[in-house]
């Protein structure tokens, strides 16, 4: 009952924030119309994105074997799970956004915090479509000192993080928390 | 962006071609997570979209064009940290900023913190990991770009 009544209430909002863009459109005011530009050009890049990683995050569900993820991102993978996670990362798209259902799948087929987290940084400093679009707008050697530098960063980082954070017996929500 | 569509479909359809039941459960899987995950998504991007709003990108190249470098590094860290911005549109701000005169280090530590640490997307973040863990990604990720800036200080000479 009172989950219903939380929803509706954000659904309202939601529904007031639509007619805020439309009206905002209609009588040309401004913040209104940024407002309402950026929310469209945003969702669209999620409309994008998202359908296609759920499908896979289906698929990846069905077909991989928890023992195969345990193998090479669990305990017994060592440090060629963290080249595995880079590989992983490298053709997403989107940002960290959508990367996080993916991550929680990982997890839950196995992979360790460790390698959660690089994956997770991985995803932030080393995404293929990103890195393009930075060397053509800042240069080549701009890149290079980047992910260079970034790299150990992001692997001992996620390593120093996880091992704190297994050793307390941490472990993630089973499902999305849905507040 | 399409590469992501072709591995989707290329491993739909071999999916398919294997065994057409899991596939359709695949499907029904992926579909209730993502419509679980729809409300929280849309408050972020509304919330995205806002903020976008309360931070144009002259604001941005007025505060980072600073003369005292380690102030503009922690405005670039505290931008990068609670605006989110899709790929295409930070790489050109990026150049912009770098026109007007700021500097690579500036530029390294806004796009890094930018990627790594979400303010606004935190609440899905602690949503799948825990609020915990979401905090205390966040902050090494901070200090992380912060490093990254100061690598790019002592070898701006090259670039």
């Amino acid at each position: 009952m009172d989950k219903i009544k939380q929803i509706s209430v954000k659904t309202v909002m939601f529904i007031l924030f639509l007619i805020f863009l439309v009206a905002s459109t209609l009588i040309d005011f401004n913040p209104g119309v940024i407002i309402s530009k950026n929310f469209t050009s945003f969702s669209m890049e999620m409309i994008k994105v998202l359908p296609p990683i759920f499908i896979l995050i289906g698929l990846f569900d069905v077909w991989v074997k928890r023992e195969t993820i345990e193998k090479h991102l669990g305990e017994g993978g060592g440090l060629k799970s963290y080249l595995w996670v880079f590989i992983l990362a490298a053709p997403m798209a989107g940002g960290l956004l959508p990367s996080f259902p993916i991550a929680h799948s990982l997890y839950k087929k196995g992979a360790r915090l460790t390698v959660i987290l690089v994956f997770l940084g991985a995803v932030g400093i080393g995404r293929v479509p990103m890195i393009l679009f930075e060397s053509t707008f800042l240069g080549v050697k701009f890149s290079m000192i980047r992910i260079i530098a970034s790299i150990p960063l992001v692997i001992v980082s996620g390593i120093f993080l996880g091992r704190k954070l297994e050793k307390e017996g941490y472990t993630l929500p089973k499902d999305v928390i849905n507040k | 962006m399409q590469f992501i569509y072709i591995l989707t479909v290329v491993s739909v359809i071999l999916s398919f071609l294997v065994d057409s039941k899991k596939t359709k459960r695949a499907f029904k899987i992926g579909v209730k997570k993502l419509w679980k995950i729809t409300p929280p998504f849309v408050s972020i991007i509304v919330a995205i979209s806002i903020v976008l709003y309360l931070i144009p990108n002259d604001l941005i190249v007025r505060y980072l064009g600073g003369t005292k470098s380690y102030l503009s590094i922690l405005m670039a860290l505290t931008i990068g940290s609670v605006t989110v911005m899709p790929g295409p549109v930070v790489y050109p701000l990026c150049k912009i900023l770098l026109s007007q005169g700021v500097s690579y280090s500036v530029i390294a530590a806004f796009s890094t913190s930018l990627m790594m640490v979400g303010v606004v997307t935190f609440p899905v973040e602690s949503a799948y990991f825990g609020k915990k863990f979401a905090f205390l990604r966040n902050a090494i990720s901070l200090i992380m770009a912060f490093i990254v800036a100061i690598v790019f200080a002592f070898v701006s000479g090259w670039l």
